[in-house]
């Protein structure tokens, strides 16, 4: 029981932060409600897959610093391949983008794996390139999106039997969200390569001497963060309705989630679910900031400085560990 | 008795040239810009002119301070991802402030920020040990959010670029006949206090013990966090008077100023021969460095390739130049 408290304990406190925020917007906003819901649930959506791509690398012991630039460039390239074309052709763009992702994800993987360089330095470079490209495929904001991708995050779920008043709290988005998490992560986690995963990023060292193939299992968890990264761009494109060259500010906030999910930068340790609910806090903390009427730069700086203290205090905690 | 000669096993060539390549860097560096200088000679006939090198050099000298930063913190193992914002904001406050101030009082006020965001830097990174990378990221991005919110409070006073720094910026002073940029002034005896102070000093050495054995450095009683603010605050500060510099040169404040300086100033520290991990490099190279990446700008201009394509560039030039000196290391 201590052992599923201490395993749990931090996502619990979580779910309470996210629990005592949501009271707070209440009492600030008194009309908040499932619309507001609704779109914070859309708000998130982008994030959230861009820190489920940061948690499998984090996890593997890694970190993977072209995660924003890789959404950029997969919501470029689906945007400007939706643009002018028939509903039923996004059929086709969307898993080639994803596959796109996979793929480049992989390339990651492969070039840290084959040069040996560090992550963090073929992941930077990777960024630059990956930047680069999503420049020369949309120079500017542009692109469009299908109607039917449109429409699959916006409105709420139709659950017959339901009452609306409980049917209105349950977005499209969020749906869409679980689903391409659970879809990818609860197959791995429950796999060997899910356990692989967890060792390599635990003891790469152990890891190889109990027979993991080290490289390979690597190589897959970049190819898995791309995979979300994708998902991620993808997100932006059906939230926006085009695609925009110029990566957001989804690094510094995937790894902000991170480190407040409970999930070590050193590796091995944590799941999915905690950066998850961190994700709802870290957007929830934004609306209240808006709701408070505080200027938009000034909530920027706020969140800044939200995210470097989390991960001064993440480093802090992982550093006291590594000393005890 | 005869006295034979012991005569050592040949070594083959491509080990040759790696070996020299790694004995002396400087060299492969000098030849690459010289190359590249003639290409663009052939390309386009007649560029390379008096003007074109003071242009330049002009260009050359920003790239090549903001690349000082990183150089230093790459040697303890660390990378300074704030500078072009640190570079940005001074510019941004000394145009804005230079309207209502006396020119002493708008340089204290420019550089203020650069000393904040290099005191924090160098706290994060030297006491709480996040990655320098995460650190120098997160504040730039509070650094941006600050200039926003400040822009919009000087946005009716307007702003105009002090005269010194434009004569500092673009001027030139002819000497011996030689069209001679004002800015070396102010570059020579900074990159001469750079390379004394990485070589001779006290600090540059710790900077390379850091750089190579952060365990060893402590346990002979090194006080680690403290090499590590100064050392972040030297950075920003450099980063700092590099803004003015760079407002000289551009003459119109932006929010973006100094941004599009971030990524080259780390491949030119890195094509510089600075090991990324720490613990090896110099600023000569980053320096020459910096002259490849402005002429290979040039180049890239002129054949009219896009923005896109120059970031990939810039990207797998980073990558393979770091792999490539990863195998000379190994090799040895």
């Amino acid at each position: 029981m201590s052992h599923f408290l201490r395993r749990q304990g931090w996502v619990t406190g979580l779910f309470a932060l996210l629990v005592i925020l949501f009271i707070a917007t209440k009492i600030i906003q008194p009309g908040y409600g499932s619309g507001d819901f609704g779109s914070l649930a859309r708000a998130v959506l982008p994030y959230a897959f861009a820190v489920a791509a940061q948690t499998v690398v984090v996890i593997a012991g890694g970190i993977d610093l072209s995660v924003a630039a890789m959404m950029a460039l997969t919501s470029v390239t689906a945007a400007s391949m939706m643009a002018g074309a028939s509903e039923e052709y996004a059929l086709f763009v969307v898993p080639f983008v994803l596959a796109m992702g996979f793929v480049l994800g992989a390339l990651n993987g492969l070039l840290i794996v084959v040069t040996r360089v560090p992550d963090i330095v073929v992941t930077l470079a990777m960024l630059f390139v990956l930047q680069g490209a999503a420049l020369l495929v949309l120079g500017a904001p542009g692109g469009a999106a299908a109607e039917w991708l449109k429409a699959l995050i916006s409105g709420t779920v139709p659950i017959p039997g339901l009452p609306d008043a409980v049917d209105a709290w349950l977005p499209k988005a969020l749906l869409v969200l679980i689903v391409c998490l659970c879809i990818v992560w609860i197959p791995l986690r429950r796999s060997r390569l899910g356990l692989s995963i967890y060792a390599i990023g635990s003891s790469e060292l152990a890891a190889f001497r109990s027979g993991v193939p080290v490289a390979r299992t690597r190589v897959i968890a970049y190819a898995l963060s791309g995979l979300f990264a994708a998902m991620g761009g993808l997100a932006l494109t059906m939230s926006t309705g085009i695609g925009a060259p110029i990566p957001g500010p989804y690094l510094l906030a995937s790894v902000a989630a991170v480190v407040l999910g409970g999930v070590a930068l050193g590796g091995g340790k944590g799941g999915l679910l905690g950066p998850i609910v961190a994700v709802f806090v870290l957007r929830l903390v934004r609306t209240d900031l808006t709701l408070l009427a505080i200027d938009p730069n000034v909530t920027a700086i706020i969140e800044g400085l939200i995210m470097v203290a989390v991960v001064m205090f993440g480093a802090f905690i992982t550093m006291r560990g590594r000393q005890s | 008795m005869s006295t034979t000669a012991i005569t050592p096993a040949p070594v083959p060539f491509g080990r040759r040239i790696k070996r020299f390549m790694a004995d002396r860097p400087l060299i492969p560096l000098i030849i690459l810009l010289v190359i590249l200088v003639v290409i663009l000679q052939i390309l386009r006939p007649g560029i390379v002119n008096e003007r074109w090198i003071a242009n330049t050099i002009k260009f050359a000298i920003p790239l090549a301070i903001l690349a000082g930063c990183q150089t230093m913190t790459m040697l303890t193992g660390g990378i300074d991802l704030s500078v072009g914002t640190v570079a940005t904001m001074s510019a941004f406050i000394m145009a804005t402030q230079i309207v209502s101030q006396d020119p002493a009082v708008a340089f204290l006020l420019a550089m203020m920020p650069a000393v904040l965001i290099g005191l924090v830097n160098g706290i994060g990174v030297g006491v709480f040990r996040v990655h320098p990378l995460i650190m120098t990221l997160g504040t730039s991005l509070i650094g941006t959010g600050c200039l926003q919110v400040y822009q919009r409070t000087v946005i009716a006073s307007g702003a105009k670029i002090p005269d010194f720094l434009a004569w500092l910026g673009t001027g030139v002073t002819p000497v011996l006949g030689f069209a001679f940029p004002n800015a070396l002034l102010l570059f020579v005896p900074l990159a001469a206090l750079i390379v004394f102070t990485l070589a001779r000093t006290g600090f540059g050495r710790l900077l390379y013990a850091v750089g190579d054995n952060e365990r060893a450095t402590r346990l002979s009683g090194v006080q680690y966090w403290q090499v590590i603010t100064a050392l972040y605050v030297t950075s920003s500060v450099l980063a700092g008077v590099t803004g003015l510099l760079y407002i000289g040169l551009i003459k119109a404040p932006s929010l973006s100023l100094a941004e599009p300086l971030v990524l080259p100033s780390v491949a030119a520290a890195v094509i510089g021969g600075t090991s990324i991990f720490g613990g090896r490099g110099g600023y000569t190279g980053t320096i020459i460095g910096a002259l490849i990446l402005t002429v290979l700008t040039t180049l890239l201009t002129i054949l009219q390739m896009p923005e896109g394509a120059r970031r990939i560039l810039f990207g797998l030039i980073v990558l393979f130049v770091t792999a490539a000196y990863l195998r000379i290391v190994e090799d040895k």
